[in-house]
């Protein structure tokens, strides 16, 4: 079975992507009050699906660049719509990631959802469909697609199940992504008309042998408006208001999810659209994105530091940890994009516990007011603990994940000359220990101030499992990380080629590296490359 | 040959303690977390002593002998390798750590007995060991950041021990973040490392320093500037100026922590760093010149605030920082060794001092104030016995450990190739005061008459187990700097030659640098002790007479100079200086400015005035916020259908 479903041309992304959909269906046949059953069964589901991702390791392979185990049909002939999926060494560990978290966000919704037990449920798992489906698809309308199914469930997880504003919330964050979807729709109808196919890789291939051209401002417009869509996903200062309202009021699970996948579909889809279609409206853009992800850096990481409310504090710390992303996505530098691609998915660990830690928090008194707890480390010595390794995980302590992501994206960034953006960059460092454990001293630390905390149950089994597994993953993804970086580098290499052919940028010369004693000379060869850059831009009509 | 091929070993041991007390020790009774806790730091000794016979029969050819066990992280050309080195360097560090360590461990067993949470502080102290080790046996710059990163870690859990207490919970993070600061620029330094050589392992840093020339004073190139930004982080780490206010903050942690962690270990990182650093510093002049303001500064700026400390272990932990300052100066002025040299006495006497203090605390029951003291002699002699050595030692009285250390880092800044007269006179009045505060220190604790209500407070020695510690502390005060005895009789300095292989090639590099210096006339060193002695000495008779012969003085002295005083006193008010114009207005700003007007208010405010605006415009939109339903299902359909005519339109 397993050679036929990894073989290329098999059929495991099918399988992988429309497994929670049938766990959907399987659902419906439950009763609404049977909610021991619809858990276990949505536990069980999502765990299968985890399971068969694992299949991806072993049908992936290692030395190439290009998409692997592809399905590609016929959809709708007439529109040249293809029902084409396929993953490389971008999306193959992002896939991983999510039907990872999903589980875990079953786990933790257990005993805290009572109402439309059975619509919570299937809502999560047709989400969990629409996310694997978007890291899948290579067909533009396919991956827009699921880009829109995924936002329906996701919009009813924080309208239905949320609290306080919820509605408010709901429809921010649907309005606001709506409003990018949009412009890409335009965008994607635009790039078929042109190319006359949806296929991605068929574009992908017309754009790099020049069999299609687009003119400079047409790029830059598609450009735009494919980036305007992630950059309010991912989110990217200043568009990220959404972030904080949208965690704040929705259910734990839906801010796991949220915070763990929804946000990297924003830096998956740079990575996957903006950089290999448009190359050099990239390029030209860059600096402005770079220097937005840096505003978002330490913007974001300074709010955090005086929230008084824990969910919105952590909703913040997205912000400041996916810029570092952005980051390392537009630096153009192999160890910077291997490093932004690994942050992805120690940012979807790291932050995915901080959510589910607040969530066991709420379900204990049902508030996130930093101010209502205060000393918890007495009656719940284990939870906390797991909380502090949560925060260490997030503040980039060596030897965790986080640190690993970012110290390659700085380590990228400087390589290619930009010293003060890494500088920049860096502070966050600093200011990501001063919140973190800002918070964690008014959470577990001092003398327990609110009566009602002074006998809160530590974790339970259930709990602890959840944070065990979050915390090892933590802990492997700290030490191991070629493990998961050997399987991106054809990828990132083939890609930041891709992104270099193109527009006489030359990418090469930005990079290339002088010998110790020859830095005079490197200094001037970076000034003749921009200089060369400059005169290409003058030498454009 | 066993533990060198398996270095992992001597990491693995406090680990596998740390894991095992951590995961188990909550059911286990006091015995076993004993055993498990101490037990393997005692091992992990013993497989130092075993690698240091190993090491002594490889050939120079063998060092630095390197373990490359796994690929930490690698991408494009970037790659860190999970690989250890043991060269003579390591060697001196590693005995400081698991000596010290092993010992300070011991005494704890008496000394914590009765505290909430043993389990988690062996559980702590252990992992602290663990990356300790990890830091000075790492072969390249970001395992030992490692390393760094992790005794941060377990320093900033260990102060906040006691987690109740707000200023305990308060300085633990204030010293994580205060060094973070200055980690800031060691990562930038590495980053600008790994940008300079394309690599990180020492190995091929400093194979392609070698290639690159020394670099002028005026002029800085780029091995100036990183060396400037990885002395930021030592001087966050070290405690240096201006980042040292975490350290006497630190001294809410219980005393084994101070004695191990903030006073013979991990604050000597910097120091450890920079000196493994050496070939990059020796080829930037300016950097070393900083090195040695910087700590010579701090030497003398740190011992006037020790002198007008209350708090017994304050006073210690002022000592630390300026005691630091000393290695650093030996560093800056390109005494290497000599600053190592100090590092590992001064890891003898100052844990020592820390203990002794820990058993005052503990004979007081918890009392710190030296004011409400006085008259311990006769009560704990042990304990007053064994502190006045270590005082004697860092006072640098003859023939103690610290009087060949001390001396020898104020001998090279006074006549060494890059020697300073400035820096040598701040250092011997640093001297001067350090003898006069650490007998203030002893005449206000052990002698006169007691200033506690003898009927309430029952003053008794410590147990066994914590006094053996002491004793063992207190003649490696003593004999721990006889290795360079010969030198005075025209012999060889042992320590020096030992540490040659790592930085001979710094000195010869410093000879080439200042072509006119010649090696100081013999005889010149005796001239040189004799001051140190007599200045030291004088230092002794002000405390003295100050707290022994007229006691009243000290007040009077203290109302005649009242401002001076106040101003030492209040510790300059650089804690409030750094929260009036740092701390307060980046909080302010950030909760003003930045999260209540730009991000509430202008941001969003834009977007929901656009969603005003837009709802204004088409009323009929109000119904998509009925939170029905079937109405949004209802929408899907209708933007389904707009979306499928769309193209049909299109492909017409």
């Amino acid at each position: 079975m397993d050679g036929a479903l990894v073989a290329n041309q098999g059929y495991l992304l099918t399988v992988l992507t429309f497994f929670p959909l049938l766990g959907t269906f399987a659902l419906l046949l439950l009763k609404g009050d049977d909610h021991v059953w619809i858990r276990r069964l949505t536990l069980v589901t999502s765990i299968i699906e985890f399971i068969l991702s694992l299949l991806l390791l072993r049908g992936f392979d290692i030395s190439t660049g290009s998409y692997q185990l592809q399905e590609i049909y016929d959809w709708i002939p007439s529109l040249h719509i293809h029902y084409h999926m396929g993953i490389d060494g971008i999306s193959l560990f992002l896939v991983i990631l999510t039907t990872f978290l999903t589980p875990l966000a079953v786990l933790c919704s257990w005993n805290s959802i009572h109402e439309h037990v059975k619509e919570f449920f299937a809502m999560l798992l047709v989400l969990e469909m629409g996310m694997v489906g978007v890291f899948c698809s290579l067909d533009l309308f396919l991956f827009f697609l699921f880009w829109e199914v995924m936002l329906i469930p996701m919009y009813f997880l924080i309208g239905i199940w949320g609290h306080g504003r919820k509605i408010y919330a709901a429809l921010k964050f649907i309005l606001y992504t709506m409003l990018g979807s949009i412009l890409m729709l335009v965008a994607i109808l635009w790039l078929s008309r042109v190319s006359g196919t949806f296929d991605l890789v068929a574009i992908q291939s017309m754009l790099s042998s020049g069999q299609i051209s687009l003119s400079w401002h047409t790029e830059l417009l598609m450009f735009l408006a494919f980036m305007l869509a992630f950059a309010i996903k991912v989110p990217l200062f200043p568009l990220h208001t959404w972030l904080p309202d949208a965690h704040t009021e929705a259910p734990t699970a839906g801010s796991v999810i949220l915070a763990g996948v929804l946000l990297k579909m924003g830096t998956y889809g740079m990575l996957r659209f903006c950089l290999p279609l448009f190359p050099e409206a990239a390029h030209r853009a860059a600096p402005v994105i770079a220097v937005l992800a840096i505003i978002g850096i330490v913007y974001a990481a300074l709010v955090a530091m005086v929230q008084h409310d824990l969910k919105r504090l952590v909703a913040y710390t997205s912000v400041s940890h996916l810029g570092f992303v952005v980051l390392g996505i537009f630096v153009f530098n192999p160890v910077a994009m291997e490093g932004a691609i690994y942050q992805m998915l120690n940012h979807g660990v790291s932050t995915g516990m901080l959510f589910l830690v607040c969530g066991m928090l709420y379900d204990r008194r049902h508030t996130y007011e930093i101010k209502e707890f205060g000393g918890l480390l007495k009656p719940m010595p284990i939870l906390c603990a797991f909380f502090l390794f949560a925060c260490l995980s997030s503040l980039a302590l060596p030897m965790l994940n986080g640190f690993i992501g970012e110290f390659m994206i700085l380590i990228g960034v400087f390589d290619s000359h930009h010293f003060a953006w890494a500088s920049w960059a860096a502070t966050g460092a600093i200011l990501s220990a001063v919140y973190l454990l800002w918070a964690y001293q008014r959470v577990a630390m001092e003398k327990v101030t609110v009566e009602k905390n002074e006998k809160l149950p530590d974790a339970t089994p259930r709990e602890r499992l959840i944070l065990i597994v979050a915390s090892l993953v933590i802990l492997f993804m700290g030490i191991f990380s070629p493990m998961f970086t050997h399987r991106m580098d054809a990828t990132t290499t083939a890609l930041l080629q891709q992104v270099s052919n193109k527009g006489g940028y030359q990418v090469g010369a930005l990079r290339s590296r002088p010998a110790p004693h020859a830095s005079a000379v490197a200094s001037s060869a970076h000034e003749l490359a921009l200089r060369s850059v400059s005169l290409e831009r003058q030498a454009r009509p | 040959m066993f533990i060198l091929d398996h270095l992992w070993i001597i990491m693995a041991l406090p680990l596998a303690g740390s894991m095992l007390t951590l995961l188990a020790g909550r059911h286990w009774p006091k015995k076993l977390v004993n055993l498990s806790s101490v037990g393997f730091p005692v091992l992990a000794f013993i497989a130092y002593l075993e690698l240091a016979r190993e090491f002594f029969a490889l050939s120079s050819t063998q060092i630095p002998w390197i373990k490359d066990y796994f690929t930490w992280m690698t991408a494009g050309n970037f790659r860190v390798d999970f690989a250890l080195q043991i060269d003579q360097l390591t060697i001196v560090m590693l005995g400081v750590v698991t000596f010290v360590g092993m010992l300070i461990h011991i005494y704890s067993i008496g000394y914590m007995a009765h505290e909430e949470g043993y389990y988690r502080f062996f559980a702590e102290m252990n992992l602290f060991m663990f990356f300790m080790l990890t830091l000075v046996m790492s072969a390249n710059l970001v395992l030992l950041f490692v390393g760094w990163e992790g005794v941060g870690l377990c320093s900033y859990l260990l102060i906040s021990f006691f987690f109740t207490k707000h200023s305990a919970a308060s300085a633990g993070k204030k010293a994580f973040i205060t060094t973070r600061i200055g980690d800031f620029g060691f990562t930038i330094g590495i980053l600008m490392a790994f940008w300079l050589f394309k690599a990180v392992d020492y190995k091929s840093m400093f194979a392609a320093v070698n290639h690159m020339g020394i670099e002028s004073m005026h002029h800085w190139g780029y091995l100036t500037v990183i060396c400037l930004l990885l002395l930021a982080g030592a001087v966050g780490k070290s405690a240096q100026l201006p980042l040292y206010v975490w350290l006497p903050d630190a001294m809410e942690g219980p005393t084994p922590v101070s004695a191990l962690i903030h006073a013979a270990t991990m604050v000597t990182a910097g120091v450890y760093m920079v000196a493994r650093m050496n070939p990059l510093f020796s080829r930037a002049p300016a950097a070393m010149l900083f090195v040695a303001i910087i700590g010579a500064v701090t030497a003398l700026y740190a011992a006037t605030i020790g002198l007008a400390q209350s708090d017994i272990k304050k006073v210690l932990a002022y000592s630390t920082i300026s005691q630091l300052g000393y290695m650093f100066l030996a560093c800056g002025v390109g005494a290497y060794a000599a600053g190592i040299f100090h590092l590992m006495t001064h890891a003898f006497f100052k844990a020592l001092l820390f203990l002794c203090a820990g058993s005052v605390i503990h004979a007081m029951g918890g009392e710190q104030d030296m004011f409400k003291m006085g008259g311990l002699r006769k009560k704990i002699p042990w304990t007053y016995g064994t502190m006045l050595v270590a005082t004697l030692a860092i006072s640098g009285a003859p023939l103690f450990a610290g009087f060949f250390s001390k001396d020898e880092i104020l001998f090279d800044a006074y006549s060494g190739t890059n020697s300073n007269f400035l820096l040598y006179a701040l250092g011997m009045a640093g001297a001067l005061l350090t003898a006069c505060y650490m007998f203030r220190l002893i005449f206000l604790t052990f002698h006169r008459e007691p200033r506690f209500d003898e009927h309430h407070v029952h003053v008794h020695e410590s147990p066994k187990v914590m006094l053996v510690p002491l004793v063992i502390l207190a003649i490696m005060s003593v004999i721990g700097g006889w290795f360079v005895l010969p030198t005075y009789w025209g012999g060889k300095d042992y320590f020096k030659g030992f540490l040659d292989p790592v930085f001979g090639g710094s000195e010869a590099l410093a000879q080439q640098l200042h072509p006119g210096w010649h090696e100081p006339p013999h005889g010149l060193e005796y001239e040189m002790t004799t001051i140190a002695v007599i200045v030291a000495f004088i230092g002794f008779l002000i405390a003295l007479y100050l707290y022994i012969l007229k006691p009243a003085a000290a007040k009077k002295l203290a109302d005649s100079t009242k401002p001076i005083y106040t101003l030492i006193w209040n510790k300059y008010y650089v804690d409030e200086l750094y929260g009036a114009v740092i701390i307060g207005p980046l909080i302010w700003l950030s909760r003003n400015v930045l999260w209540k007007v730009i991000d509430t208010g202008l941001i969003d405010g834009t977007v929901n005035g656009l969603a005003f605006l837009s709802r204004g415009v088409g009323g009929g939109v109000r119904h998509i916020q009925s939170g029905n339903t079937r109405s949004y299902a209802t929408w899907v359909v209708v933007g389904a259908i707009a979306v499928t005519v769309f193209f049909v339109w299109m492909v017409h």
